[in-house]
């Protein structure tokens, strides 16, 4: 019963559960994993549910300041480290004529300087802007995928800390982007688009101003920290449910157990993809939205 | 009902949108690390690779380039040599058959006029060998045909007057011409 509680932080609540019936189950979980609240139950009191304070164990180091260390901040660190390691590893003796290993990092780096920024932003601003956004992707890549790592078992990413702060970079570098470009003009054209009948700024530039200054950099934390959140709590959902029909549900309820450890394979490998592919995505949108600010002089 | 779980939950549970101060110092640590390794490490290196690799190319490219049209030019040589040379055989060939054809022709004339020599020579040598046997037997037959008549003459005369005829006009024809000896000859020997 421990094996996987040691990883997650279980907290009980016996109380509220009594009520709910085993058919309910399934539907109560699904709500929760959706919904990314509170626990799920049985109804016998000994299946303990995921909650959200999975994502703030207990200090460990510096408790009481504000640099304080808890296993999360160790996961990311060890994420950099990782990264840092594999980069320098790949790129510490390059030939022109690469070994395998060379290979996979030049693949690494050349995927998100060709597709991504040479792609959107050309040649000339992708260079400019590649270390922000190669840091952007490989910090999302790598920190998303602690989430299936075993023995780390929670993405760096599923605590807002990581998700705002990248906003916050992707939200600066566009404006910089944008004011380097065309000055003061950046912000007349993102708010009052030319061509556009002059009352119709009564409408639109609250709209404009909203969906640019606002919504963007709440988009890119809420994608990210949501779909970490949510990843991190179905898989801690089927492989605690597993653990409990296996071990502790009498008779037939032991077959589910099956299928929920199959569910939960799956949703593994399933979690690999979407930490690909939210790194790709916050990546590819700070790309986009400096691309927008370059091109917003008409 | 779940609303009464959250409700009751919320309480004691932290908002996951609400960020902690240590998270928002540890992520941008996080973040100005890999910044600056990627900045100032990693991607400079790739960039000098990608360098190097172009120039590499480029270098090799030239160098294809170069040989390409080395061999072209060779080609274009080695056919105009070919060409020449194919054309010098002609030449020569041509030269021998007239040559050829000449020689024959000269050889030809050659022995034509070396038979006609010859011929010419053989001629008169039978002409000046006919002279020559004309003259003898000239003289001879004139002896003889003298010595015969003589003989015919001496036994004959006495007994027939026919005989005497015949002597009488031979000696009579001897006497009105000089005749040549072929004259007298076959009319010494119808005797």
């Amino acid at each position: 019963m421990q094996t996987l509680h040691c990883v997650v932080n279980l907290s009980i609540f016996v109380d509220a559960r009594a009520e709910l019936t085993a058919p309910k189950q399934e539907k109560a979980l699904l709500e929760i994993a959706v919904n990314l609240m509170v626990p799920s139950a049985t109804g016998d009191g000994e299946f303990h549910g995921p909650t959200i304070n999975e994502f703030f164990p207990e200090v460990i180091f510096f408790a009481g300041t504000n640099f304080e260390i808890n296993r999360i901040m160790l996961i990311r660190f060890l994420a950099v480290a990782a990264l840092m390691l594999v980069f320098w590893l790949g790129t510490r003796r390059m030939k022109i004529i690469p070994t395998r290993g060379q290979s996979l990092t030049e693949m690494g780096l050349d995927f998100v300087r060709v597709s991504i920024a040479e792609d959107l932003l050309g040649k000339k601003d992708g260079k400019r802007f590649l270390p922000l956004i190669t840091t952007v992707f490989f910090m999302v890549l790598f920190m998303n995928i602690t989430g299936i790592i075993p023995g780390l078992n929670i993405a760096g990413t599923s605590v807002i800390g990581v998700p705002l702060f990248l906003a916050g970079v992707a939200y600066v570098a566009f404006i910089y982007a944008g004011v380097k470009k065309s000055g003061i003009g950046f912000f007349r054209t993102a708010l009052f688009p030319p061509g556009v009948p002059k009352f119709l700024y009564i409408i639109l530039t609250p709209v404009e101003f909203i969906s640019t200054f606002i919504v963007r950099p709440v988009t890119l934390t809420l994608r990210l920290l949501m779909n970490m959140i949510v990843g991190h709590l179905l898989l801690v959902i089927l492989f605690s449910a597993t653990q409990f029909f296996f071990f502790t549900a009498d008779g037939g309820l032991k077959l589910l157990g099956g299928g929920t450890l199959v569910f939960g394979l799956a949703f593994t490998l399933f979690e690999l993809l979407v930490a690909v592919l939210q790194a790709y995505i916050f990546a590819i949108l700070t790309t986009v939205y400096i691309q927008l600010a370059l091109a917003e002089e008409h | 009902m779940l609303h009464i779980v959250i409700a009751a939950a919320a309480a004691e549970q932290k908002n996951p949108l609400i960020p902690e101060l240590y998270d928002i110092i540890w992520s941008a640590v996080c973040f100005f690390v890999i910044l600056f390794f990627f900045w100032k490490i990693a991607l400079p290196k790739m960039q000098v690779l990608l360098d190097d690799r172009a120039d590499a190319i480029e270098g090799n490219m030239a160098k294809a380039d170069d040989a390409q049209r080395k061999a072209e030019a060779m080609l274009v040589q080695y056919t105009a040599q070919l060409a020449d040379a194919r054309a010098e055989a002609g030449a020569i060939r041509d030269q021998a058959r007239t040559d050829g054809q000449r020689i024959v022709a000269e050889h030809k004339e050659r022995a034509a006029v070396e038979a006609g020599r010859i011929a010419a020579s053989a001629k008169t040598q039978i002409e000046a060998e006919r002279q020559a046997a004309v003259v003898s037997l000239r003289s001879e037959v004139g002896t003889l045909a003298i010595d015969l008549a003589s003989g015919v003459i001496g036994e004959s005369l006495s007994d027939d007057a026919k005989a005497s005829a015949i002597v009488e006009r031979f000696l009579a024809e001897l006497e009105a011409s000089e005749v040549p000896s072929q004259a007298a000859a076959p009319t010494a020997g119808k005797i």
